[in-house]
């Protein structure tokens, strides 16, 4: 099996992909990232009209006021502009959770009416941020749960992909990570069992599902438990948000990415004393929130991630 | 019910209650910083009686919870407080729900 094509070697692909900034694109096919470039927009839109292409947006954080950004839903709003001003409507958008800084009915009230003016589907997950109201997740619930099994879960098939939404914010345990629990876990065989394995499958859910930053939280204790009842799958991509930076690595037929938040950088993972929003001057903050555009090209592997920021 | 208060009793009366007001200062009164998503001290030692308060300094919300449910706080935004007696002695062992890798302890003796 050929490594690497056009003198890019994996090792190097790879380096390339961490920490990647705007504007980068990548495809894989049968796990080895192939072609890296960083494009422009035209070359980014020509690949969109491959296939399936949505949306993610993550940590919208309303609600927050702090010195990391003093007008959340300020920079929400840029977000949806930029939804609205892109050259191809996107199929739809999923938002990876933190919706809401503190589970405040105005927050979501806020939120709701902001996100709403991008006029596309929205699927969601709750970050941990959503379900701190006294009930522990009802307000999130009563809200975006209508569909949803148990703490907020569910899928769903578009474009002969299937779309997997998951929990795993709730019930943590002392010194533990983010946790999806057993009746999740169950839910989740269940929901598989029988789909053939050429299905690509989209798996997404607010803390990273696989391990990034064990010190500061960022994982997912039976994370690993989820991934291998995928496993089977030729191509499982998963989205996640919560550490406010983009993150992402292939292995094997999965590939694993983190989305931008609209609200406030964090810092990168052991540079600093812990995580929490990052001060960065004011000319600066912009270039370090953003959202994620994903294409699914329909009949191939290829799956493509451009993200973009709000500068 | 007879209302009739001897002078007597009216200026004991006026003389205990600044005692009991400082019978309450005296109580005994600790801290627990949270800032930079730890707890400070992770490990607290206290007598039995003693009002414990947590005070969030970082700019993101955190609650605290006792392993066991022995109290619960709100969610502490940016400078709020959340403050728990420790009636009995023993280890109490508690945590952040929101981030559960924060993790502390009251060590409570009579």
């Amino acid at each position: 099996m050929a490594d690497h094509d056009d003198g890019i070697n994996r090792r190097h692909a790879l380096e390339c992909m961490i920490w990647a900034g705007t504007g980068v694109l990548w495809t894989v096919s049968g796990g080895v990232p192939k072609s890296l470039n960083l494009l422009g927009d035209a070359q980014a839109a020509e690949q969109s009209a491959a296939g399936l292409t949505f949306l993610q947006i993550s940590d919208s954080h309303v609600g927050f006021d702090k010195a990391a950004n003093p007008n959340a839903l300020a920079t929400l709003q840029e977000a949806i502009d930029k939804v609205g001003a892109m050259p191809q409507r996107p199929a739809f958008m999923i938002h990876t959770g933190d919706i809401t800084h503190l589970s405040r009915a105005a927050e979501f009230d806020n939120a709701d009416q902001v996100i709403g003016k991008a006029k596309l589907d929205v699927h969601y997950v709750p970050g941990e941020h959503d379900v701190i109201d006294e009930d522990g997740g009802k307000a999130y619930l009563d809200r975006y749960g209508k569909n949803a099994k148990g703490a907020g879960w569910y899928s769903f098939d578009q474009a002969g992909v299937h779309f997997i939404g998951l929990v795993n914010v709730l019930d943590l345990k002392a010194g533990g990570l983010g946790n999806l629990g057993e009746e999740q876990l169950k839910w989740l065989e269940d929901d598989v069992r029988g789909k053939s394995a050429s299905t690509p499958i989209v798996v997404f859910a607010h803390v990273p599902l696989w391990l990034v930053y064990e010190k500061w939280g960022w994982g997912t204790d039976d994370g690993a438990r989820a991934l291998a009842l995928l496993k089977r799958f030729g191509s499982v991509t998963v989205l996640n948000g919560h550490i406010h930076q983009i993150v992402q690595k292939v292995e094997g037929n999965m590939t694993f990415h983190t989305a931008r938040s609209t609200a406030f950088p964090q810092p990168e993972p052991g540079t600093a004393p812990s995580p929490g929003p990052k001060v960065v001057p004011a000319d600066q903050l912009r270039t370090m929130l953003g959202l994620s555009t994903v294409t699914i090209a329909s009949g191939q592997r290829p799956l493509a991630i451009v993200d973009s920021t709000l500068a | 019910m007879n209302m009739t208060l001897s002078r007597r009793s009216f200026s004991a009366l006026v003389f205990a209650l600044p005692l009991l007001g400082t019978a309450r200062a005296e109580e005994e009164a600790a801290h627990i910083m949270i800032d930079n998503f730890v707890f400070t001290p992770a490990e607290l030692k206290v007598k039995t009686g003693t009002k414990v308060t947590w005070k969030n300094d970082d700019d993101i919300p955190h609650t605290i919870l006792a392993k066991g449910g022995a109290f619960r706080s709100k969610p502490l935004d940016t400078g709020d407080e959340f403050s728990y007696v420790f009636a009995k002695a023993g280890k109490v062992d508690y945590f952040c729900t929101l981030h559960p890798h924060m993790v502390g302890s009251v060590i409570v003796t009579d």
